[in-house]
């Protein structure tokens, strides 16, 4: 399977054309990537005619950046002008984008190839990309496996081999948890360093798009194609686009990495996930990098603090699904209560009408100061743990997820329990951190996921030794057995 | 539903255990100040794409059933 830093050689050398590489990735698309549920639409023909016109700029000598030519899909809910955005909702099955998001315009102008559109959880709700109306997406790894979620269908097209990368979104893992899950790099950026323009909001203070793909040093690729102040985003962070690629140096002489007790106790993570995991400390370590312990002391509350503040905005961003503007509005309703009403209970999945009752709740006058106020509240103590942490150490690291990825069904009817496993991942999103999950070998022959967590707008550092890491390890060359196949189009069995 | 929502309730409500008094909310993790533009004429988004999603229209109206008992619709 072609890498997207083996895409770029064979663009740079003239071995491959633009053309020929979205024609393979179209052809394995639709084949592995339909049979996965990891695609869910295509833009073929524009596809092709956008790399007729980079084969064009590149024998002209107007190479646009790194990702001209190459072809990556969007999870299904960025948007894109002239074409369907579906959030995975029956609501919005009917919608088509008057306007471009901020991400798609940039990885235009960067002459990236936009194939189409990904799986995902139903308005990124969800860690199994089991709540959408396309279906599940299987994991490359073991079909009968979840992906993970919520942007498992990103995840697994990139594991597979489909496209060399993709755009996700993660407001409280829904990047890191299927990289994890499907043994890839998936990067979270800071809060506010990629613009949320087009993205459909499902939590505003905690929603960051990034990417997934083979390595630290093509997510830095693709981020310093992304990111950057935008004005139509308020709460985009006005600093110019991080330069990544000339700081990832392979060194880690002086780097101290923070091991947080609270990740690493008996009856947290399973014992062989933490087993990898303290291996590949070992590896940094070994490169040159200082161990300290850390202590994030609020960790046991911040899969509470998570819930009660993302439905809490979900259910504020989800009123605008009425049925009158756009989407999907119910047959022959006889006023407009109703109308509401039938279009909001047609429209939406049991997930997330589980999450906007709740976040209605808890917004409810009577219980806004006991449980949202108490989550804004308790949301500072975790800022403030991180902060101490980051005096002692510059990156904080430990498991993505505490299990491998779990079979499809089990645990679809326990939310409860699904949620609790968000615990390593949400924290970044409450303190607005940037965080990535690397592929660190397998348990029970899954991947293993370990997550690197930085300082605000220090993807730099976190992108330093991630890339250390991986120039010392090839856990990232892990690839499942379908993924060679699927490059060439082809339909290997898992 | 509700069994799920009672379990989800149940346990948040760990949170009533840590005291927060005089602990400031954070509604934002990084700090921003409200941006300000210049309030200057822009060319706005052509109403036939903005109602092209609409379900019912009519003209540059997007239609809603009745609202006000009594009114003819």
């Amino acid at each position: 399977m072609l890498t997207l830093t083996a895409q770029r050689e064979a663009l740079e050398s003239g071995g491959l054309s633009s053309t020929e590489l979205v024609t393979s990735a179209l052809g394995a698309a639709e084949g592995r990537g339909r049979e996965l549920g990891a695609v869910v639409g295509l833009r073929a023909e524009a596809a092709l005619v956008d790399a007729a016109q980079s084969d064009a700029r590149r024998s002209s000598d107007e190479v646009r950046s790194p990702l001209e030519g190459i072809p990556l899909l969007l999870k299904d809910n960025m948007v894109m002008k002239g074409e369907a955005t579906t959030c995975a909702s029956r609501i919005l099955e009917p919608f088509v984008s008057p306007y471009d998001s901020t991400v798609v315009e940039r990885l235009q102008a960067a002459g990236a190839i936009i194939l189409g559109r990904a799986n995902m959880d139903e308005f990124a709700m969800g860690a199994s990309t089991e709540n959408s109306i396309f279906g599940p997406a299987h994991n490359p790894w073991d079909s009968t496996r979840s992906t993970g979620g919520s942007s498992g269908g990103p995840a697994a097209a990139v594991a597979a081999g489909i496209t060399g990368f993709a755009l996700g979104s993660d407001t409280g893992g829904s990047i890191r948890q299927p990289a994890s899950f499907c043994g890839v790099v998936g990067l979270k950026p800071t809060y506010g360093r990629v613009s949320r323009w087009g993205l459909v909001a499902f939590a505003s203070s905690l929603d960051q798009i990034g990417p997934f793909s083979h390595s630290a040093r093509e997510c830095a690729w693709v981020l310093e194609a992304i990111a950057g102040h935008d004005p139509r985003d308020s709460t985009s962070i006005p600093e110019p686009p991080p330069a990544l690629d000339a700081a990832l140096t392979g060194e880690l002489d002086g780097i101290r990495i923070g091991l947080p007790r609270e990740y690493f106790i008996d009856d947290g993570a399973d014992p062989e996930v933490l087993s990898r995991v303290r291996e590949a400390v070992s590896e940094l370590e070994a490169g040159g990098a200082k161990v300290v312990e850390v202590s994030l002391p609020h960790t046991p509350y911040v899969v509470s603090t998570y819930y009660l503040v993302a439905t809490a905005e979900a259910s504020s961003n989800l009123a605008r699904y009425d049925g009158v503007r756009y989407g999907r509005r119910t047959e022959s309703p006889r006023d407009l209560d109703e109308m509401y009403r039938r279009s909001r209970s047609e429209g939406f999945g049991a997930e997330v009408k589980r999450r906007i009752l709740l976040g209605t709740y808890v917004l409810s006058a009577g219980y806004f100061d006991a449980y949202y106020k108490k989550a804004q509240q308790v949301r500072t103590l975790v800022r403030s743990d991180f902060e101490a942490a980051f005096e002692v150490c510059d990156v904080i690291a430990g498991p993505t997820y505490p299990e491998v990825a779990f079979p499809i069904g089990a645990k679809i009817d326990d939310p409860v329990s699904l949620y609790l496993g968000d615990i390593y991942t949400v924290s970044a999103n409450l303190a607005g951190l940037p965080g990535i999950s690397l592929p660190c070998g397998r348990s029970q022959g899954l991947p293993v996921g370990l997550q690197l967590l930085g300082r605000a707008l220090d993807e730099a550092t976190l992108l330093r030794v991630a890339d250390a890491f991986q120039r010392r390890t090839d856990h990232h060359l892990d690839f499942p057995p379908c993924a060679s196949a699927a490059a060439t189009g082809g339909r290997a069995a898992p | 539903m509700t069994r799920d929502l009672d379990r989800i309730l149940e346990h948040v409500d760990q949170l009533q255990s840590l005291n927060t008094d005089g602990i400031e909310c954070t509604a934002h993790a990084i700090p921003l100040e409200t941006p300000i533009r210049p309030d200057r004429a822009a060319v706005p988004i052509d109403p036939e794409l903005a109602l092209a999603n609409a379900p019912h229209r009519e003209g540059s109206a997007f239609v809603v059933p009745r609202v006000i008992d009594g009114e003819e619709s």
